[in-house]
Order: structure tokens, then sequence, then C-alpha cells
């Protein structure tokens, strides 16, 4: 027993608190947390976590008919299959860590009264177990170049490079900007719960207006003069398209744009923190 | 160790009664626009808590006791951490384990061994923690054969038998323990009070115990603190500030008791009416070996005749005690009023707080009974030893049960002695 150890409890803590040390004495629970959602979600399901990559397999399939073949999105001479479900990893990581932390508070309302613990570590470990996700579905990634491969010509115009190893911070900074965002709307939607239905609501629209269907260098082509604007609006367009081009080496990349990204994202990062950490004081009293 | 382990100093909760639910941004925005014009809805507040303040010694374990809405679960909720306090400061020199629902977050479709390690490790418990006591747990919910079953096919004795083995294995220096945790079939709510008798024991835990049933505190707390409409009421020995919670803060003192218009809360056929309840003395307090007597007012509604009255005795925690009939000699005509003297015999209640559900009917034990008005939690009084006198009366203990029976007969036959 610590001798010192003192905890107070008083109204109105500082405006932004995380208390590092609890939150690292918590990490068996983030541990269980992560177990918790990767094994409930496919315990009692016939094909288990095979659904991680039946999924985009399928919407990437989709896509290649209605996008590529339809309406003649995707870029010529690249493999559509493959450009899709470049897109698609990128995007799901993104949408399906947002989707899970959209609600962190009021959907685990019936634990967070009766028990307290860092409440920061609900979303935290949906980060990791999104990014668990994002593992299987590359096994699916790779099956498909190794179909590509096989069939495609044009697979002569894909480039697997060193770029590749810019992914990992590719990805930490999806996790970030989607984590930030998923913070800022559960804050929200813990005192407003009509902003429940818009979570679905903005995760769709961002999809049209985020290039996974269509390539920038389309955007670029017919708004030479709106696409900076679009582009500093929407932290997402570099992202998917820099994810892209390191995987795939299909797309294009401009620093300056990269890096306003990375400062918004950072920001909504911090923003979502301290509304969420605000918001959890006390929510519960509203519940 | 003089400091403290909890410290609470003038803590406040306030909840916005216009606030609470404000679930949609409607309202909100409503509530916005409301500031501009001038048909402007007050927002009126309500304190959960006001200026609450005591101290909790290290090793000690204190009964927290009030009745529903007295603030006791917003009390727990802001010391474990679960909301804020408005108003005041609370310092905690350990750390706290609340256990205040059993089963948080378990997961249906977990097996027993994960749940009880996800379960623990909410709790605050670390892996290593938890595995060095799986077996114990184990073994206390009596779940061996299912362990790797999910929860969801458990009976939902299994399941809260399963949560509170972990809860009640946790080991913080703080223990904030709902009593309602006692949970499952007679024997394992047993096995739960003596494993809570047990943690409140070990040495150096300091444990906060909520209750609504009056033996447990007794049993358990070494001091009480009674929470009154969000106000600390009493603070003291758990004997007196039992009876403050069950008198409800005031002194018991009425002796008449009108109880024509106050509602039943058992239904009768009303042929008569208990009109009201009245002791024929100063203050409703008896002394030990005094008959108990008080009287009867009724209104028969049409003839009755070969009525009776019977009574029950309930202890101040509401347990009844013993219950008696009178003879069928009362008779009325439709219309009549009439005051009845009802009289027991010493009863041989110990000292205490006491109150007696009055009935009047028809029948008795053996033919089944009809009655035509029931008064309950009405009469209140006490029983007092005879001020003076040293008689055990005076030194009952509440571990000796209510009732005071008569002297104790010994007769033996006397011995040879044996050999010198």
């Amino acid at each position: 027993m610590d001798a010192d150890y003192e905890l107070l409890i008083r109204p109105k803590g500082p405006w932004l608190s995380i208390e590092w040390r609890e939150l690292f004495s918590y990490r068996d629970l983030l541990w269980q947390l992560v177990k918790r959602d990767f094994t409930a979600r496919f315990k009692q399901t016939v094909l288990g976590p095979v659904w991680f990559f039946i999924n985009p397999l399928i919407t990437t399939v989709l896509f290649a008919i209605v996008f590529g073949r339809v309406l003649g999105a995707s870029p010529k001479g690249v493999p559509s299959l493959l450009f899709f479900n470049a897109g698609l990893l990128a995007w799901n990581y993104f949408s399906g860590l947002l989707s899970s932390t959209g609600n962190t508070l009021q959907g685990n309302v019936h634990l967070f009264s009766k028990v307290y613990f860092p409440r920061l570590l609900v979303p935290i470990a949906q980060v990791f177990s999104n990014l668990i996700g994002l593992f299987v579905q590359f096994i699916a990634f790779f099956v498909l170049v190794f179909y590509v491969w096989m069939t495609d010509p044009t697979f002569a115009n894909v480039h697997f490079s060193g770029r590749m190893l810019w992914l990992p911070f590719i990805i930490l900074h999806i996790g970030a900007l989607s984590l930030g965002a998923g913070l800022v709307l559960s804050a929200l939607t813990a005192k407003y719960r009509d902003l429940q239905n818009i979570l679905g609501f903005v995760v769709n629209s961002l999809l049209f207006v985020t290039p996974v269907m269509w390539p920038l260098a389309t955007l670029q082509a017919k708004f030479p003069a709106k696409c900076d604007t679009f582009m500093v609006l929407n932290p997402l367009i570099s992202i998917v398209e820099a994810f892209r081009l390191a995987l795939i080496g299909v797309g294009s990349f401009s620093l300056p744009h990269y890096l306003l990204s990375a400062i918004s994202s950072l920001i909504i990062l911090g923003m979502g923190v301290i509304l969420f950490q605000r918001a959890a004081r006390t929510f519960v009293d509203q519940a | 160790m003089s400091r403290p382990m909890i410290s609470i100093r003038g803590v406040s909760k306030r909840f916005r009664l216009g606030a609470i639910g404000i679930s949609s941004l409607r309202e909100e925005l409503q509530r916005f626009w409301g500031t501009f014009s001038a048909d402007q809805k007050p927002l009126t507040d309500f304190w959960a808590l006001k200026d609450i303040s005591f101290d909790v010694a290290p090793g000690e374990v204190l009964g927290l006791i009030g009745k529903n809405g007295a603030g006791k679960s917003t009390l727990l909720k802001i010391l474990s951490r679960i909301t804020e306090p408005s108003e005041g400061e609370i310092s905690l020199r350990g750390r706290v384990g609340s256990l205040l629902e059993v089963g948080a977050g378990f997961h249906p479709e977990l097996s027993g061994r994960d749940n009880i390690y996800l379960n623990g490790a909410i709790l605050g418990m670390s892996h290593s923690e938890v595995a060095r006591k799986f077996d114990e747990i184990v073994a206390f919910a009596e779940v061996e054969r299912f362990i790797d079953t999910p929860v969801k096919r458990y009976s939902s004795g299994m399941y809260v038998r399963l949560a509170f083995a972990v809860a009640a294995h946790l080991e913080p220096e703080i223990l904030i323990i709902d009593e309602v945790l006692a949970v499952g079939d007679q024997q394992f709510q047993k096995k739960c009070l003596g494993k809570m008798q047990d943690i409140s024991s070990r040495e150096g835990r300091t444990v906060l115990l909520v209750s609504h049933t009056m033996p447990v505190i007794l049993q358990l707390a070494e001091r009480c603190v009674v929470l009154e409409k969000g106000q600390v009421a009493f603070v003291g020995e758990p004997d007196k500030a039992v009876e403050v919670y069950l008198n409800g803060g005031g002194e018991c003192s009425a002796v008449e008791f009108n109880v024509e218009h106050l509602p039943r809360t058992v239904g009768g056929t009303l042929d008569a009416k208990i009109l009201s309840l009245r002791f024929n003395r100063a203050l409703p307090i008896f002394e030990a070996d005094e008959d108990f007597e008080f009287v009867l007012k009724i209104r028969a509604r049409e003839r009755i005749r070969g009525a009776r009255v019977s009574i029950v005795i309930f202890s101040s925690d509401g347990t009844p005690l013993g219950a008696c009939f009178s003879g069928g000699m009362i008779e009325a005509r439709g219309g009549d009023e009439s005051e009845l003297e009802v009289r027991l015999p010493n009863p041989g209640l110990a000292p205490g707080a006491y109150h007696c559900g009055v009935a009047i009917g028809k029948g008795t034990y053996k033919s089944g009974h009809n009655d035509f008005d029931v008064v309950l939690d009405t009469l209140k009084f006490e029983v007092c030893a005879a001020p003076g006198e040293e008689t055990a009366l005076s030194y009952w203990s509440h571990q000796w049960g209510r009732i005071v029976f008569k002297d104790l007969c010994v007769t033996g036959a006397q011995r040879e002695t044996v050999g010198v």
C-alpha cells in the first residue's frame, strides 16, 4: 500500500485531464476489451473471422463492376480490383473505427454508470481491435494480388516499392483522425442523443467525398480550381490517396496537403480527447 | 493512524431538473431560443446531496443507510468516481473498489473463464491477480463444470454467483459495497454475507456498506451514517442510527393516529372501518414488563357481529415478531362508532422500536379469516427498560433478538461427588 496515495475528487477538474499512470495501470483491461470485441463479434458465426475479408472482397468486386466497368471511374491501365481494394482498406479502417467509437459513451452507459475505469480505454481498445481487422483484410488484399497477377495484364503497372514502409505512419494517421472524430461524436451524442442518427449518415457521406471509388486525379481534372479547398476541408482525401500510392504505387502525393491533413487530424484528435474527457465525467447524470 | 481513509468535505450534488434527460437537440435549441424571449422556463435545481461531510477511519466498517432517494446511490457513485460532485471535495487515501453492481461488463457470448478475466479487469484487477485467484473464484461461484460455457447458457443463479464471486475477490484498500449484492438463493446469500464479513474484518480494509437490511448493518457496521433527503441526519452507533433511520429522523412521540383517510396498503371489505388508534399515555413508550395497550375506534358500515381484532407486532426493521387474535365478541350496528380497548398482556418485547399492525375482521387462526380493515405501519411505539432498575433489559443486545422470554428454569438432581 502506498502511504502517500491520495486521490482527490473535486468538481470540474482541469480542462484536460488524462491520468497516464492510471491508464497504464489498466493495461490488462485494454487487452481484455480488445479480446472481447474480437471474439464476441465472431462467436456463434459459422465463418468467424472469414467475414473480415469476405466483406471487403464483395465490396471490391461490386465497386469494380459498378464504378470500374459501368461508370469507368477507375484509372485506366490499373487493375481495378486492386485500385478499389486498396482504397477500401484505408476506408474500412477509418469508417469501422469511427462507427465503433462514435457512440462510446451512450452505447456503454450501462457499464459506465456502474463501475469506474478510465473511459478512454474503450475507444482506445477499438483502435486496436479495428487494427486487427485491418490486418486480416490485408490477407484478403494479397489473395487478390495473386489473382490479379495471374489474370490481369495491367498488373505490370502496379508497383510495390519501398514506399510501403510509409504504411504504418499512414495507418497511424487514419487511426488518429478516426479516433478524434469518434471521440468528438461520442461526446456530442452523450449530450444530444439526436446526433446518434447522424453517425451513419456522416460515415456514408464521407465515403462519397473521399477518393475511394474514384481517383484524386479525376477530381483535379474536373475542378482544378476548387480541388485545393476540397483537400483542406476533407483531410481524408490526402490520406486515402497517399495510402494507395504507398500500397500499389497508384496515386499522387503532395507534401503540403498531406502535412495539412496531419495537422488537422491532430487538432481533431486533441479536440476529441478534451471533449470526451469532459463529457465522460458527468454524462451518467443525464443518462 | 489518525488521518482518515476517506474524508468527505461539504459534498453536494445538484441535478438540473430541467436538464435531466435533456436528450434531444430540439429541447436544447428551444431552451437556447428561450433565453432571448420573455417566456423563459426557469431551471429548477434539485440537490440530491447537500453539504455532506464525514470521515471514515482506516480499517473501519461504516454503514450507510437511508430511505430510497436519500442520496445513498449518488454518494456512492461520487465515491466510486462514476460521476462528480457539484461542490465539495473528497479525498481517498487508498484505492477504491466498488461493488455497486455485479456482472458489469459481462459478455453473454464469452465463456465463464473469459468473463472472469474481463470483469476482473473492469473492476481494476490485473491479469496476474485474477489468475492467482481464479480457482478460488470458480470454487466460490460453484460453476466448475461450466467454466468454459458461454455465460448466456448459465442459469440466472449461476450468472449472479459468478459475478459476485469475481467482485468479492477484489482487494482494494477501500471497499464500497452495496448490499443488494447479496444475491441468489438463501444459501448463497448467507455465503455472500459471510464473505462480506470476512472482507470487512480483514485488517486494514476500510469498508463502506450500504444496506436496507438492518440486521446486516447491525451485524457488520461499527459506525453508521444516516442520510435523509440528501443530508447527514445522524452519525454514530449503529443501534441508534437504525432507530433514527426507521423513525424517519423524527422522535417517535405521537400517541394518537387518525387513520380514517389514510390510504390502506392491504385491502379489506370495509364492513367496519378503523377510524383512529390511540395510546392512553403521554408518550408511546412502554416499559419492558408492561402490558401493551391501545384504544381502537371503529365505525361499522352495516351490522356486524362476532367480529374480532387482531394485531401483528413488527420490529423496527419490518420483521413480524408475532400476532394474536381477540375472541369474536365485537358487535355493532350499522353507522355505529365504537371505541375498543385492546390489551396484550406483557408481550415480552425487548427494548427498542416497534410498530403494530391492527386489523378488524372475522374468523380466527383456524377458520381462516376475513378482514374488514387493516392498518399497518402506523401504530409506532417504543419499549424501554424500567428506569432505575439494573436488569438484563438495561443491557439488551440486538444480537439476542427482540423477544425476552420468561425467566429460565433450571433444575437438576444433585449428583454424588465421586472420589475425594
